[in-house]
């Protein structure tokens, strides 16, 4: 099995094994469907990576995950994470092995298509704010010359600090915002997946290595 | 969890299956979609009206695909927008040559969802226009929200824009209706009892026995704040005192009004609310010109209900009151 599609196998696992735990948190804020729609994408995502088992090009595997993602998750995570799929894709486009550098600018642009389609900054309480204190950490890792590994361990950090980071500040983007204070001590699902997501491809990233 | 289902991962398949079976006349699927359009759609010459949402607040929208209101719904999973591609096939099944107005109800997913369905048709050569239905005024509209909730006042934007459609308007001009009817009406809503998504199993929220929540939105969201159950009349009263507090109604106004159940109140207690808000509109001397009472945007069998208050002019008046024949909203 090619690497970009085992990464993805192992987070569509992580995904579908936190479905109840992501819809829990999205019960308490949101609408309660967090964990359901994104373990129907990445089951979806799932039998596509399947059908393309031998798939080296990494940009057409993350291309595939983002298509099926808008196409069945719906609500506002599919075109959010499917943008920033198909971003990340363009970075890596044609390529079957990637190194910080590449990885720091398919971070920086899937941050990028998450911005665009959602009009949200950092400090919303959303999964930005996991993922850009995460790249980051990323990129200063990168810049001290740390390897691709240290610097991924390192954003996973900062992203979990990101998602507790959540629990402290008030909603004012998705449906969490129409509680104002109320969303006050809660953790975003967003946030949430976001920071499983990166922790599963940095568990993986260490695996590769050893 | 009870419920007359068979699978909670086919819920919405097996209702539109049941849907288009109950009404060939009025819709048909377009194949391989969660999509319903007019049984002769495209209606050439006219535009084409495509609303949607999660499923789950039937008869909302499928139930309102028909002459006079919309040429096609897109269904989502409960509570969860429709994706793009889904929403692109709606649009390019109802495209009759004057282009496609998207009624969207406000929420981020589905904003999103419809304006990349919006820049595909468009990229086909398809002319779209779309409109954003924020009726709630529970939610604050401030810089710090995502703006305020559509709820049951899409069902009036559907009727109106549609009946303005059916009269041959072009797509600007359906448009700008449809943004007089979202600038004029207003909604509220509570619930006693809560709802439970098929896929999850559970309510999304408790309530205890004497509680309410006041401000509920439709997919389960918190409202404004919780209190110990009130009469029918006190109730009505504080949520049409919000309504009439954020409208710009004056004595001898027109108004429509909607008292709309979330799917588990029986229309009893619907028309006892009724009763109260017609004796307040008249205590104020707003006259009510129409008023419709029954399940128009439901939220599976939550118990509860919304009042949706529309002022009127004569354009709106009298597409208010033009033929519709649907489904869910009849009317000669």
């Amino acid at each position: 099995m090619a690497n970009g599609i085992a990464a993805m196998e192992a987070l569509a696992d992580v995904i579908i094994a936190n479905k109840e735990k992501l819809t829990e948190l999205d019960a308490a804020i949101g609408d309660a469907d967090h964990g359901i729609n994104m373990t129907r994408g990445f089951e979806a995502v799932r039998v596509k990576l399947s059908a393309a088992e031998q798939m080296e090009d990494i940009g057409g595997v993350l291309k595939l995950v983002g298509m099926t993602l808008i196409s069945t998750v719906g609500g506002a995570s599919g075109p959010l994470y499917g943008t920033a799929f198909i971003r990340a894709a363009a970075v890596a486009q044609g390529k079957t092995v990637i190194d910080s550098d590449i990885v720091a600018q398919m971070f920086k642009a899937a941050i990028g298509g998450i911005k665009d389609r959602g009009k949200a900054v950092r400090g919303e309480k959303t999964m930005l704010d996991a993922l850009e204190p995460a790249y980051e950490a990323f990129t200063q890792a990168m810049v001290r010359g740390e390897s691709l590994t240290d610097c991924l361990t390192l954003a996973t950090a900062a992203a979990a600090s990101g998602v507790e980071y959540t629990k402290t500040i008030i909603a004012t983007k998705g449906r969490a915002s129409y509680l104002g204070e109320r969303s006050i001590g809660h953790q975003d699902p967003g946030a949430t997946s976001s920071y499983l997501m990166l922790a599963t491809l940095t568990a993986f990233a260490i695996e590769q290595e050893v | 969890m009870k419920k007359v289902i068979n699978n909670a991962e086919h819920v919405v398949e097996e209702m539109l299956q049941g849907l288009v079976l109950a009404h060939p006349q009025y819709v048909k699927r377009v194949a391989g979609f969660d999509v319903l359009v007019r049984a002769n759609s495209p209606v050439q010459g006219k535009v084409g009206l495509v609303s949607g949402g999660g499923s789950g607040h039937e008869p909302s929208h499928g139930g309102y695909v028909g002459r006079g209101m919309l040429d096609g719904a897109v269904a989502g999973a409960v509570f969860t927008s429709p994706t793009p591609d889904q929403i692109y096939e709606a649009v390019k099944a109802v495209d009759g040559g004057k282009g496609v107005l998207l009624v969207i109800k406000n929420y981020t997913g589905d904003i999103m969802n419809f304006e990349m369905a919006a820049e595909m048709a468009e990229a086909d050569g398809v002319k779209v226009a779309k409109v954003v239905v924020n009726d709630d005024v529970a939610v604050e509209n401030s810089t710090w929200t995502t703006g305020r909730r559509g709820i049951a006042g899409t069902v009036f934007v559907h009727k109106i824009a549609g009946a303005k459609a059916e009269q041959g308007a072009n797509l600007v001009e359906v448009q700008k209706t449809a943004e007089k009817v979202i600038a004029n009406v207003r909604s509220m809503g509570m619930a006693l009892s809560p709802c439970t998504v098929p896929a999850a199993g559970k309510p999304s929220f408790t309530l205890a026995d004497n509680e309410v929540e006041i401000g509920m939105g439709i997919h389960g969201e918190p409202g404004t704040h919780r209190e110990s159950i009130r009469t029918a009349d006190e109730t009505a009263e504080h949520l049409l005192n919000k309504i009439l507090g954020d409208s710009e109604l004056n004595t001898g106004d027109e108004v429509a009004v909607m008292v709309n159940g979330l799917g588990g109140t029986p229309l009893m207690e619907l028309y006892v609310v009724n009763r109260k808000i017609a004796a307040m509109l008249a205590e104020k001397n707003i006259v009510i010109a129409k008023t419709y009472v029954g399940n128009y945007m439901t939220s599976l069998e939550m118990a509860g209900f919304s009042i949706t208050v529309l002022k009127l002019d004569s354009e709106l008046k009298e597409l208010l009151l033009a033929p519709a024949d649907t489904p869910a909203f009849v009317q000669f």
